[in-house]
């Protein structure tokens, strides 16, 4: 199978039966896509495939062949956060953290769809995401101040960083935002 | 949790895949949205030898209106199903019945045929496909057919599809499903609901009703056709007492089972409960037209 993941076009012989999610962590290492429940359940797992937010553990990696995905490390890194990653930073949208990459994930494919959306339309987009630590009150104020990151643009965004005492961290150009 | 080892198939055209099926008979499976199927394949309760993945047939994704029916492919994906504006227009139980199935995530894969297919009792689609007196069309290598929904179902995960058929159409009747609504009375969001109950309604213009369609999911053996509640609200006004009586005859006539969504007898009274409010919405659409 061919596969276009963050960019970066990689090639593999894989079994049919592996998932996509195992594809991602255990063939290309890229361990940020979290393994939860494994039941389409908790969406931690959450990957854009062709700009849409699926779960990766309910699809076979053959199905992607020829297509586009996008895990958390093509959103952005430590050193390079996106506004979505800044804004749960920010707002403490994560308690223990293994939920965010795919609540991130989500986040992207709502404000790409709705740059502007509203409490209720946030927790609808995220009612296939689960946190079982700190709740959601602080998620849903992290997408709101996304939403609001990036329609103020990448610069405050780094300001906003940067009043905090941390390290500058331009936030990335996103793909087709 | 990994499937049994099988063979991947990925058919580009509905030729293709019909031949798949056929040379691969009672051991291959179509693979649409696999919202359902990958995880009963993770558990190993289903094992196909040979998938035959029906997602590269672009030919089976649209949405589109003639004189007579709504017609959608079956592999149109539920969040296109609940985006559309015809749908939304023409029949808004569809449109509510496809956004309340699952979690966003989930309906980015799942589709419609996927739903109405794998013909689980608790799935909303169902329900919907009765309801609005739906024709389902399937097609074989040997030539295509069109079924009602209310013969569709033939019991739990099993339907009227032979060897070799696949969905590959819903028919909604055009302009007559105006009137309509469902509504899910969920314990939690995306779960499979306690009851859904879709209603659809035709006035004649002296008020009263001139056909009706009422279906549930989730409380029998497969989705339940009200049958003596749609009798009870032909011929009159919706008004409250009908609606009533309705609700009624589709608690009565329902065969729920206990389980952690809640008791038969709680069932039974919310399939009541939910039976009238879908009625009411459906009524109550007359005045958005």
């Amino acid at each position: 199978m061919s596969v276009e993941v963050n960019g970066e076009k990689k090639v593999a012989r894989i079994e049919p039966r592996t998932l996509l999610l195992r594809f991602l962590r255990d063939n290309l290492g890229l361990t940020g896509t979290h393994f939860g429940c494994e039941t389409t359940s908790c969406g931690t797992c959450t990957v854009l495939l062709d700009g849409r937010a699926v779960k990766s553990c309910t699809i076979f990696a053959a199905q992607v062949d020829g297509r586009k995905v996008t895990t958390i490390e093509g959103v952005g890194s430590a050193s390079e956060m996106n506004p979505i990653q800044l804004a749960f930073w920010e707002k403490h949208g994560l308690q223990c953290g293994f939920c965010t990459p795919g609540m991130v994930m989500t986040t992207f494919e709502l404000l790409q769809k709705n740059p502007d959306p509203d409490e209720q339309q946030v927790r609808a987009a995220l009612s296939g995401n689960l946190c079982r630590c700190t709740g959601y009150v602080n998620v849903v104020e992290s997408v709101l101040y996304a939403a609001k990151l990036m329609k103020k643009g990448a610069k405050k965004a780094t300001e906003a960083g940067k009043q905090k005492g941390e390290p500058p961290r331009p936030p990335r150009e996103i793909e087709g935002m | 949790m990994n499937p049994r080892p099988f063979e991947y198939h990925s058919p580009r055209t509905v030729d293709e895949a019909l031949a798949l099926a056929d040379r691969y008979g009672p051991d291959g499976k179509f693979l649409a949205g696999g919202q359902s199927l990958i995880p009963l394949m993770k558990l190993r309760i289903a094992s196909p030898a040979h998938l035959i993945d029906l997602g590269r047939i672009a030919q089976l994704s649209y949405i589109r209106a003639d004189r007579e029916n709504i017609a959608i492919g079956a592999m149109t994906r539920l969040d296109e199903v609940s985006n559309s504006g015809l749908v939304a227009e023409e029949c808004p139980a569809l449109a509510q019945c496809a956004i309340q199935i699952a979690d966003p995530l989930v309906r980015n894969l799942s589709t419609i045929g996927g739903n109405i297919a794998h013909a689980d009792p608790s799935n909303d689609m169902p329900a919907v496909m009765v309801a609005t007196g739906a024709q389902l069309v399937a097609t074989s290598s040997r030539g295509r057919r069109s079924i009602p929904a209310s013969d569709f179902f033939v019991d739990t995960f099993t339907t009227a599809l032979r060897q070799g058929e696949l969905l590959t159409e819903v028919r909604i009747p055009a302009g007559r499903c105006r009137l309509s609504a469902y509504i899910k009375l969920e314990r939690q969001a995306g779960d499979f609901g306690v009851v859904g109950v879709a209603a659809v309604l035709e006035l004649a213009s002296d008020g009263t009703c001139s056909s009706c369609g009422v279906a549930l999911s989730g409380v029998g053996p497969k989705v339940l056709k009200a049958k003596r509640a749609e009798g009870l609200i032909v011929g009159n006004r919706p008004d409250e007492g009908t609606l009533g009586k309705a609700g009624r005859a589709a608690a009565e006539d329902c065969d729920p089972v206990g389980d952690l969504r809640g008791s038969a007898d709680y069932k039974r009274r919310m399939s009541q409960v939910i039976t009238i409010r879908a009625l009411r919405a459906a009524a109550k659409e007359a005045e958005r037209i």
